[in-house]
């Protein structure tokens, strides 16, 4: 049963163009990075061209971490596919569910109730956090600062505690369902999040006590890894990477979704687009964050957390002992999932690391014809070469760490 | 449709001879491939079209002609607009012309496009696979393309599965 196989070939000419002249000729050195290397975040690989520390160029090579996601999820039904989507970037696995259940509350344009949208925000921004401490973590101690990535993982568990508790799982969530949520929140669940709102504020002055100011911190990282808003903007850049040159681009203010309109915050920006810039304005982030949250909590409402349309959510389990329809339902939702009207849209959220969009077209089947993810770690990476010119080894360490990708989020 | 878009899209209608429909919000404009650049340097230059989110491809078959629709998803950051564009390829040799020198990072999403669905881009200035290996074969988002799996090698049928492999010596 052997197939035959022709292997594609790839000359040398065909790769020559991706370094300068003085590569072929020999005067400067090829050095690959990674993809197993600690300040790569994950399995990227990095072809650089050195002329002595300096970098003349830098072809990322990405793919290491390819899982064929989008293909996997045209072969499952909507509701099984979305554990696919907590895999994508798995340091936002709130937000891949969020964005994929607006794609498809939009298709079939299923209502989610109050209480379940203001949850769905809290646990969001929480995300937020959480993800921006890996950040925060990994980038400092890629510049050597190695106190405040212990600090930065103590307190996520913090906030993976919170996700354990409404969800069961710390990280692969899939509590946001299509038509609202998978249960409603624990009775903790108000107590363990104003224990974070209490004590977070300090913790954040404390790692700004230990980074902002700190001299070694400037040096490495203030005038590093510069791009313009012009050039962020055409090289697709979203999220802190763009906001650190100057655009106040977030989706959250821009085309609020989820009752994001409800609630007062500030989109941070910097205008320096330097590594420096875009550490304070992931920063203030974390800050604004928290005003969100305690914003929902507070005005927390009562009633359901998802749709009572019982075509597109299960039914709850008191119900199927007492109702045949519910039965029906519940049988016909887990064998065959429920069918969504043909037609195509795009929904995107903003997810700590920028715009995640999802395309989603159907041909009103119970599975997804196509399913795209427009993730953002793709094109801030791809933005990456730019920041990079004539700067040292040690500077693009320091720049991987500040475009923040997840490699899961790069590959798909 | 949102009142700023309008004009845009009865432009893109006159000049273009697009196609233009409207789901749940989301306008998208059906063109031909011929009249993709010029229209989105209009889309880029005329109505501050700057950033272009994504670009990805659905897949039809059996259907042939089209067989592929790539999909162009606009922004634009001073307006808050959002628009789609279509273009159709047919199944056979599917060619589309590049957005490189109107969209730099129109770069990897053509280099995806390639890699998953075997379109070709001309004029691209590096068409090699991104995703998936360079020596693989076939395109592994096209419908046709199934989702497979691969038998476990055993010591009994080891040699005979190793030489289906890509370093196999056939």
């Amino acid at each position: 049963m052997t197939t035959p196989y022709t292997i594609p070939e790839v000359t040398l000419d065909e790769i020559k163009h991706l370094v300068s002249q003085r590569a072929i000729d020999g005067e400067t050195v090829l050095l690959n990075m990674g993809p197993q290397h600690p300040s790569t975040h994950g399995v990227l690989r990095l072809l650089l061209e050195l002329d002595g520390e300096t970098v003349v160029t830098c072809v990322p090579d990405i793919g290491y971490l390819h899982t064929g996601i989008e293909k996997n999820m045209e072969s499952k039904t909507y509701i099984k596919a979305e554990v696919m989507t907590d895999r994508l970037d798995y340091l936002n696995t709130v937000g891949n569910n969020f964005a994929y259940c607006l794609a498809v509350e939009k298709m079939i344009e299923l209502d989610v109730p109050p209480r379940a949208q203001a949850i769905r925000v809290i646990l969001a921004e929480l995300q937020r956090i959480a993800s921006h401490l890996i950040w925060l973590a990994t980038s400092a101690l890629d510049v050597a600062a190695m106190s405040v990535f212990l600090y930065a993982f103590r307190e996520r568990e913090i906030i993976l505690d919170v996700l354990e508790l409404v969800s069961g799982q710390r990280m692969m969530t899939t509590y946001i369902r299509p038509g609202g949520l998978w249960r409603d929140v624990p009775v903790e669940f108000d107590a363990a999040v104003r224990n974070i709102l209490d004590t977070f504020p300090k913790r954040i002055d404390e790692y700004e006590d230990l980074l902002t100011k700190n001299p070694l911190f400037l040096d490495r990282t203030m005038g590093i890894g510069k791009i313009s808003a012009e050039e962020a903007i055409q090289w697709g850049a979203t999220g802190a990477t763009l906001r650190g040159s100057g655009p106040d681009w977030d989706l959250r203010k821009k085309r609020p979704y989820s009752g994001y309109e409800q609630y007062d915050f500030e989109v941070p920006t910097a205008t320096e687009g330097d590594v420096y810039a875009r550490y304070l304005v992931r920063i203030r982030e974390m800050r604004e964050a928290l005003k969100i949250v305690e914003q929902a909590l507070n005005k927390l409402p009562l009633g359901p957390v998802s749709t009572n349309d019982y075509k597109y959510v299960p039914p709850p389990r008191s119900e199927l002992g007492v109702s045949m329809e519910a039965l029906i339902h519940h049988f016909k939702l887990w064998t065959e999932g429920f069918n969504v009207p043909k037609g195509s849209v795009y929904a995107a959220v903003e997810s700590p690391r920028g715009e995640l969009g999802v395309f989603l077209e159907s041909d009103g089947g119970p599975k997804p014809f196509r399913i795209h993810w427009r993730t953002p770690s793709y094109n801030n990476l791809e933005a990456m070469p730019v920041m990079t010119e004539g700067l040292l080894i040690a500077d693009l360490v320091a720049i991987i760490g500040s475009i923040d990708i997840v490699l899961g989020d790069v590959d798909r | 449709m949102d009142k700023q878009l309008q004009p845009i899209v009865q432009k893109l209608k006159k000049e273009f001879g697009a196609e233009v429909t409207e789901f749940r919000g989301d306008v998208q404009v059906l063109l031909a491939s011929e009249k993709l650049i010029a229209a989105s340097l209009k889309l880029r230059d005329e109505f501050d079209f700057a950033l272009l989110s994504t670009i990805t491809a659905v897949d039809y078959w059996p259907e042939e002609s089209p067989r592929f629709h790539i999909v162009y998803v606009f922004n634009s950051l001073s307006k808050n607009l959002q628009l789609m564009l279509r273009v159709p390829v047919a199944g056979e040799n599917p060619t589309i012309p590049t957005l490189t020198e109107v969209y730099k990072n129109a770069n990897w999403r053509e280099r995806e496009l390639w890699d998953m669905f075997g379109i070709k881009v001309d004029g691209h200035p590096d068409l090699r696979r991104l995703l998936m290996p360079d020596d693989w074969n076939g395109h592994p988002l096209r419908k046709d393309y199934p989702l497979g799996y691969e038998e476990p090698q055993f010591t009994f049928n080891y040699e005979e599965i190793d030489l289906s492999k890509p370093h196999g010596e056939v």
